[in-house]
């Protein structure tokens, strides 16, 4: 069983222990889980509850970012659908490998 | 709950009764450590430079009148700059016995090793007859915590049950104190949210308005590819992480290294170097650094978190290691003190976490030694920085 792990109830995301799609459970909250369409790695986010476009995505109780567009529940959260509120590069940094796409290099 | 510690003459209480041998220039390194070698209970810290550091001086004699410390010998080659003579006289002041004395004029190595020795183990003799031994609770520990050799585990899972562990010690009347405020990036309408009273409302703004200055000028806000790739997704995710050792109590206010938390509550310490001097020095050049900044507050216990697995301790103050990851727990069993992985395995809630926690403490308090402390494990670092410093503002004239 894939499982998560929801830190503060007001989130709204939560993080992957282990790497897989399909029901997720979150951890210690008695069988409660969530439908993942697509695999997710661990370490990486997925969706509890819906993010409309603009939204704030929240863990630890608090927004670390804001979603770029609509995020269903079970969706993987990362850069291609959340951006920083504060770091000027978040959304050149590539979604999977987190490699920036804006230094120059020649 | 209650155990027995240590009474200083100036009031405060330790969890050990140490001897700190201190060099005061890397030519008497060798020396204060064959002094301290085969010694029960001397501990060595010292620092490096010829030329002098007015923090360094600062946080050299907040450890020599640490609560955990009862004596001090500080030894000089002779010709440095930083002062044995003047670390001992403060040292004395304080009520500490408190020696001191010059490699050169000892006559040499050898001369000075027995010289050395035949002085700590008087004072350990005259510790272990003098020292009161009186009832100690929460309310007289401060405990400092940082982490670092992180992983996704640390700020899910090690960092959330110090939380817990720093609310319950602050309901207590104890002191906590985390550090790394450039770790904090995002953070500030959060941060200044938490503050107790306006005028910690205005400590925090400025220790974050400085941090983010620091990370400015020298270009590097602390977030990494890596960490992307890990699936944190922004710096607000990855501060929130490092933040939540802070647990959830107000903040009363930001306190400087070799300072102590002027009263019980939860304490920022800042040890970032000012700006004016930003240009010479790093804020948190390695995990040991932080942790003696942390145990200068008087913290007669430091917290220590990694995902990954370190094997560093401390001197003066006993280390706590504390590991989000039951793998690396498993791993490293005998260096790692306590497995807060549990929590992600469904074993325990946050808060029970942070109560067995507690419990851990209490023991390593009462005299059990840590995983660490027990290894002998006593790192230390002190280097050149540069905060707060007008006594020593003077230099050559151009």
């Amino acid at each position: 069983m894939t499982r998560c792990f929801q830190i503060d109830p007001r989130d709204n995301v939560a993080t992957l222990l282990d790497t897989g799609g399909g029901t997720i459970e979150v951890a210690g909250q008695d069988g409660a889980s969530v439908e993942a369409p697509q695999s997710i790695e661990r370490g990486h986010k997925v969706a509890l509850r819906a993010i409309g476009k603009g939204g704030e995505v929240v863990k630890f109780g608090v927004p670390i970012g804001r979603a770029t567009g609509d995020i269903a529940v079970g969706e993987w959260v990362h850069l291609h659908n959340c951006e920083s509120l504060v770091d000027e590069r978040s959304q050149g940094l590539h979604p999977v490998s987190g490699a920036a796409s804006d230094t120059p290099y020649e | 709950m209650e155990w027995r510690g240590f009474l200083r003459p100036d009031g405060r209480k330790g969890l050990r009764n140490l001897v700190l041998v201190i060099y005061t220039v890397e030519c008497a390194r060798h020396v204060a450590h064959a002094i301290a070698a085969g010694e029960e209970e001397v501990h060595v810290i010292g620092f490096p430079g010829c030329y002098d550091n007015a923090y360094a001086i600062r946080l050299m004699l907040a450890l020599g009148r640490h609560p955990n410390v009862g004596a001090v010998l500080a030894v000089g080659l002779g010709c440095e700059y930083t002062r044995p003579q003047r670390i001992a006289e403060l040292v004395r002041d304080s009520g500490r016995p408190a020696g001191w004395f010059y490699i050169q004029d000892q006559g040499g190595t050898r001369k000075s090793i027995a010289e050395g020795k035949d002085l700590v183990q008087r004072m350990r003799r005259e510790l272990a007859a003098q020292t009161p031994r009186v009832p100690m609770n929460w309310a007289d520990l401060t405990v400092g915590c940082e982490c670092g050799g992180s992983d996704g585990t640390s700020g899910l899972a090690g960092n959330p049950t110090v939380g817990a562990f720093f609310d319950f010690l602050v309901d207590q009347g104890g002191r906590a104190v985390f550090e790394e405020t450039v770790e904090l990036v995002g953070l500030r309408q959060h941060l200044l949210e938490r503050a107790a009273t306006d005028a910690a409302r205005d400590q925090l703004g400025n220790a974050y308005d400085k941090a983010i200055r620091y990370c400015r000028a020298v270009r590097q806000y602390s977030v990494s590819p890596g960490n992307f790739a890990g699936g944190l997704t922004t710096i607000e995710e990855k501060s929130l992480g490092a933040f939540a050792k802070s647990g959830t109590r107000p903040i009363e206010g930001v306190i400087r290294v070799a300072e102590a938390p002027p009263r019980p509550g939860l304490w920022l310490m800042d040890t970032v170097p000012d700006d004016h001097f930003m240009q010479f020095g790093y804020t948190n050049p390695n995990d040991t650094e932080g942790i003696m900044d942390l145990i200068s507050a008087g913290a007669q216990v430091v917290l220590f978190v990694t995902g990954r697995g370190s094997v560093i301790g401390s001197p003066v103050a006993p280390l706590v290691k504390v590991t989000g990851n039951s793998d690396t727990f498993r791993r490293m069993e005998e260096d790692m003190d306590f497995n807060a992985g549990r929590v992600l395995d469904g074993e325990l809630s946050l808060a029970e976490a942070g109560m067995e926690l507690a419990g851990l403490i209490a023991r390593v308090a009462a005299g059990e030694p840590s995983k660490p402390e027990a290894l002998g494990h006593r790192e230390y670092f002190v280097m050149y920085k540069h905060q707060d410093t007008p006594s020593l503002a003077d230099g050559c004239r151009a």
